[in-house]
């Protein structure tokens, strides 16, 4: 990331970049298969129902890409956009939840990484859909890899989603790190997904958070200038069978099962990062 | 079907001059015959001919079979180019037989030193690809230098008691982990490296900076055995 060319939003300085209008809310995780796309495509119908206008830019790094879980057709990509064989608009798709999205491609965002023109891209097309939409959900790969990190410093809000099991905790706690050192970012906001107990999320988070505060807390520590990164437990979606009914079933679980436990708590994650985060001006 | 109606006789020529013998046909049934001969031909349409190594086609299918296995299992995997440095003056000062000779010795240099789960493959004239899977940045950096130093350590004899030393240069890149990623942006990265490796005077090895996070063993266990006291909640944000 120490590439002088990425003028816009380099990981290294800090920048968090703002967008005309539009949010732009990434969600990451420190681990593969914690349903980070699952969380995407029904936080994005969540949103919908509650009347925002919602793309979900699916960087298409993952192992369940949104055109698979959605059954998703055409399957125009930025790909296309950007080699000139298609418009922008006709890679805008219409997904079942009412929401848009947007298809990367198969190895964009690592071309994007790797060629300027390709990152110079990537950035006026942000520029260009950003201000179209009350947020843009974009669904990151997972981890720390350069990749991954590029889009997220292409997001002003980070929303992670972690698991209770050790390992997806030990993950995303090694990438809050590298983003409260690379990126410096203040606030990471979680959820967790599979959540077996009440409370589990807010037991994590706070765990996350003192272990944080202990070992990279010390003012001396340059790294975070001095500065904590805080987490926001923004809430549990608990582990409910009808979850991996609606995957089997290629379906939002908003529709397949809107009165599940899992779909009433991504409702009332949506509302608060519409009341948090989208448009807190609101509320007020 | 009749086994006397296919040409055959093309099949054992060309596995005959690739030093593989037909398959038995007897004791097989006709399609286990026919499977045998198949499996041969694939594994020689796998095959460089004059290393032996797997060729550019079957480096393609692993790379991208290596891709899938990262993103699901976000193990780390190295990409190494390795190329013979000088080569266009061997060929030039010895004629394309000792270059041959050169391309053959690097290629059993390679294959010493790689475990049997890597990938060996020549990429294409003196360059060759390995892929070595589930292999962390720490050991890499090793894994490489003992290839360049391999090389460099072996001479290769010429006729005429001439001795030809020689050194490579090699590049690593490693697949981004959870990510499925492309086989071609992955050759671009580990090709970068190889010639900045060039550039830097060849006969050394580079490899791309990977971002690392590291979880110490006191961090794990703050993360998982220490519990917060009551009251002692500061920083996290209640979700209210």
């Amino acid at each position: 990331m120490s590439d002088p060319t990425n003028t816009k939003t380099p990981a290294g300085t800090g920048a968090v970049p703002t967008f005309a209008k539009g949010k732009v809310v990434a969600i990451t995780s420190g681990k593969g298969g914690v349903g980070k796309t699952f969380v995407s495509a029904n936080l994005a119908a969540a949103l919908t129902r509650r009347g925002l206008k919602v793309l979900v830019l699916d960087a298409d790094l993952g192992l369940a890409n949104l055109d698979v879980v959605l059954n998703l057709y055409p399957k125009i990509t930025l790909h296309d956009v950007f080699s000139g064989k298609a418009a922008l608009d006709d890679a805008i798709i219409k997904a079942p939840g009412g929401f848009s999205v947007i298809l990367a491609g198969s190895g964009l965002v690592e071309y994007s990484r790797l060629t300027a023109e390709v990152r110079e891209d990537f950035l006026k097309l942000m520029a260009t859909i950003v201000p179209r939409y009350d947020v843009v959900l974009l669904d990151t790969g997972a981890g720390i890899s350069d990749v991954v990190l590029f889009a997220i410093s292409l997001a002003s809000e980070i929303l992670m989603v972690a698991t209770p099991e050790p390992t997806s905790l030990t993950d995303a706690y090694a990438t809050i790190k590298v983003l409260a050192a690379q990126q410096q970012r203040q606030q990471i906001r979680l959820v967790v997904n599979q959540a077996v107990r009440p409370g589990d999320g807010r037991n994590i988070t706070n765990q996350l958070q003192q272990v944080l505060n202990r070992f990279l807390g010390a003012p001396a520590d340059a790294a975070t200038g001095g500065k904590v990164i805080r987490l926001v437990h923004m809430g549990d979606i608990p582990s409910d069978q009808s979850v991996k009914d609606a995957v089997m079933r290629r379906q939002l679980l908003l529709t397949h099962a809107p009165g599940s436990p899992a779909a009433l708590a991504v409702a009332q994650i949506a509302g608060r990062l519409q009341d948090t985060v989208i448009s807190p001006e609101d509320r007020s | 079907m009749n086994l006397e109606q296919l040409q055959l006789d093309r099949v054992q020529a060309l596995l005959a001059q690739a030093g593989q013998s037909l398959p038995e046909s007897a004791g097989k049934t006709d399609v286990a015959f026919i499977q045998s001969l198949l499996d041969a031909l694939c594994e020689l349409s796998s095959r460089d001919p004059l290393t032996g190594l797997l060729n550019r086609r079957h480096f393609m299918l692993s790379l991208e079979r290596e891709i899938d296995r990262v993103a699901r299992a976000g193990e780390p995997a190295l990409l190494l180019m390795v190329d013979i440095d000088h080569f266009k003056g061997i060929n030039d000062t010895h004629g394309h037989v000792v270059g041959d000779a050169a391309i053959r010795a690097v290629a059993r240099v390679l294959g010493d030193c790689v475990r049997p789960m890597d990938t060996v493959a020549r990429y294409g004239g003196e360059e060759f690809a390995l892929i070595f899977p589930n292999c962390p940045p720490a050991f890499a950096r090793v894994v490489a230098e003992r290839i360049r130093q391999s090389v460099e350590a072996t001479p290769v004899e010429l006729p005429g008691g001439q001795v030809l030393r020689l050194t490579v240069s090699c590049g690593g890149a490693f697949a981004p982990a959870w990510i499925r990623s492309h086989a071609l942006a992955w050759i671009e990265r580990a090709d970068a490296q190889m010639y900045l490796a060039k550039a830097a005077g060849r006969n050394r090895v580079n490899l791309e900076e990977q971002p690392e996070s590291t979880v110490s063993a006191e961090e794990k266990r703050f993360l998982f055995e220490w519990k917060p006291e009551p009251g002692d909640m500061m920083g996290a944000e209640p979700s209210t």
